[in-house]
């Protein structure tokens, strides 16, 4: 009898020492490499919190989440280091104090002020870069044809190609190898990205996501993935060893992703805390090998918290050149944006 | 009490069907200036759809692609059913419907990556017909229309085998007696009696096929390799890239106008409650 009268009991204790519902719970809008259990968990474990992820593709997507919620319903954001504007234009972002954040260690490239601060106020860090360039097969096409962006469309590689599906990058490569840099691509000039579009996309065999470009890649499918990067072939790297990018002789893009505190956000201590978690070396090293995909960390000193295979595959030692080669993505304005997509969209239905 | 009983169902109509449709009706006539939508009157978005060529051949390639599919599943999925109806005993019959439906039970997506590795050019398929010296080259599935109906045929031949049986299992055997009886063959049999009485079945399962399969974006994205787009994959785009929400609303109301007119057609054999 005593037995029974102490089970609800139990089972209330269980209940409130088990329940994350107890637990003070943070509410990010993150990209995928967040979501990795090996990330997030050390930070719920010192705080004492339970950290809710949601995953987004495409700034617009999560914009229009956002545009959807309650102030207060999320608390951190990811985004697309050129989009950070957009964001604070629309007042999604809380102003960060920029002394708590470690730019200083930081690869000065990729401070990106002109994109993370607004009117003098910071609104968010970077957190993660690497390049949009060409990822291939080492064993199945020729290295030193990838150091020319004129080898893809030269009928040598002809069905052999993949195009990562996303706008921005590969236009600013197809402008890079027509000469415009990407901050030069305007309404006038988009036109003469046409033809050089349409013959590379003559030229692949398939238009991916990042998944469907990676399973490509690994099974042969295609050798060559235009848009690629080391976050394309890093998670690759240990069971397929020949696959292998590069940045061609006319450059390549540098993405990067930033981080900030939502505005209205109910707990901006935390958040503010779960954002200098991210940007410290540890963090650092640990989104820089997301099981989702891999990238440069922002911080230069997280070097001392990765392996030296894990360096190797990031190229490391070589950021100094491939910093200096690589330019930002195109920063279109609204017009711009719509007649650059519409321009992919005709491209993707050739 | 009739309409007590009904308005729950009703309200749950209204509330996640009707207002939601509403909205997104009156969205598609909105526009955008700049990164804002501008509420109005405006059939803009629509004019669009039907003279921009890439926005029609996306129509055009859904609609292609949803016939297939379509008519595919039902000649694949009919024989199945017949025989797990008629020739595998009683007893055995759940069994068999189990393993019919067994690919169900893994996630759709992942199910679709994995025909992807089926349909490569290293993949089962490539493979099997080098090794018996059928091909000299792989042939290319994979980032292809056909490896796009390929894999809308595996997964529909399930949903269309299980509303057919539903449809067969309910015959007598007597009508086949009594055709037998007044001589007719077994063809004639099954040209005018069963299939007949079975095509409220058949026409259900096409239905759905139908408009599951014109709804979909994952599979063209994944197993056709974005070499064509397709109407929902064109939605997706406004929704996810542009952030262009009018013109998604109007593309949505296109592609449920296009499901209505599959039920207009099909609503003279529709038995929705043999599902």
């Amino acid at each position: 009898m005593a037995q029974i009268s102490t089970l609800p009991l139990t089972a209330v204790a269980l209940l409130a020492v088990a329940s994350p519902s107890f637990a003070q719970e943070l509410n990010a809008l993150v990209w995928c490499d967040h979501t990795d259990p090996a990330l997030i968990e050390p930070f719920e474990e010192k705080f004492g919190v339970t950290v809710n992820l949601k995953e987004y593709e495409g700034t617009a997507a999560g914009l229009a989440i956002l545009e959807q919620s309650q102030p207060g319903d999320w608390d951190v954001l990811v985004i697309d280091a050129v989009d950070v504007g957009r964001a604070v234009e629309a007042g999604y972002l809380a102003e960060l104090p920029a002394d708590q954040l470690p730019t200083a260690d930081f690869f000065p490239e990729v401070v990106m002020a002109e994109n993370n601060t607004v009117d003098g106020k910071t609104y968010a860090v970077t957190e993660k870069f690497g390049y949009n360039t060409i990822s291939f097969d080492k064993t199945k096409v020729d290295p030193a044809d990838m150091e020319d962006m004129a080898a893809l469309t030269s009928g040598k590689y002809d069905g052999r190609i993949g195009i990562y599906d996303y706008y921005l990058p590969v236009l600013g490569l197809v402008a890079l190898g027509q000469g415009i840099n990407t901050a030069d691509i305007t309404a006038e000039n988009l036109p003469s990205l046409r033809d050089p579009l349409m013959a590379l996309r003559a030229a692949s065999k398939q238009v991916s996501d990042v998944v469907s470009a990676q399973t490509a890649l690994a099974t042969g499918e295609v050798d060559i993935v235009v848009g690629g990067g080391e976050w394309l072939t890093a998670v690759l790297a240990a069971d397929n060893p020949n696959l292998d990018w590069t940045i061609p002789k006319q450059g390549g893009l540098r993405w990067a992703q930033s981080i900030g505190v939502v505005a209205g956000s109910t707990q901006p201590d935390l958040a503010l805390e779960f954002v200098k978690y991210i940007v410290s070396p540890q963090g650092q090293a640990r989104l820089a090998t997301s099981s989702c995909y891999w990238g440069m960390p922002a911080n230069a000193k997280t070097g001392d918290a990765l392996t030296m295979e894990e360096r190797a595959v990031l190229r490391w030692n070589e950021q100094t050149e491939y910093l200096q080669r690589a330019q930002l993505y195109p920063i279109p304005d609204a017009a711009l944006d719509t007649a650059m997509q519409d321009l992919w969209t005709e491209m993707l239905n050739q | 009490m009739g309409w007590g009983l009904v308005a729950p169902a009703l309200l749950w109509t209204a509330a996640f069907f009707v207002l939601p449709f509403a909205a997104m009706v009156a969205l598609s006539f909105a526009h955008m200036e700049g990164r804002e939508v501008v509420r109005g009157f405006d059939p803009g978005n629509y004019i669009r759809i039907f003279t921009d060529w890439t926005m029609l051949k996306a129509l055009i390639n859904s609609l292609e692609i949803t016939v297939v599919v379509t008519v595919v599943s039902v000649v694949l999925a009919y024989p199945l059913a017949a025989i797990i109806a008629f020739r595998v005993p009683a007893r055995w019959q759940r069994l068999a419907l189990l393993l019919a439906v067994l690919p169900f039970w893994t996630s759709y997506v992942v199910r679709s990556y994995a025909w992807l590795l089926v349909l490569g050019q290293n993949g089962v398929v490539n493979k099997a017909l080098l090794s018996l010296g059928l091909i000299t080259e792989p042939l290319e599935i994979a980032a292809t229309r056909t490896a796009t109906v390929i894999g809308f045929v595996h997964f529909f031949v399930m949903l269309l085998t299980l509303t057919i049986y539903a449809n067969l299992i309910q015959l007598s055997p007597n009508y086949a007696r009594a055709a037998a009886d007044l001589g007719a063959g077994r063809w004639q049999t099954f040209r005018h009696v069963i299939l007949p009485l079975t095509l409220p079945g058949v026409v259900t399962g096409a239905f759905l096929t139908f408009v599951l399969c014109i709804g979909d974006y994952i599979t063209p994205q994944i197993l056709g390799g974005n070499a064509e787009l397709t109407l929902p994959q064109l939605i997706m785009l406004q929704l996810g890239r542009s952030g262009n929400f009018p013109l998604a609303s109007a593309l949505s109301v296109v592609l449920m106008a296009v499901v209505t007119l599959a039920y207009f057609a099909s609503s003279r054999w529709l038995r929705l409650d043999r599902v």
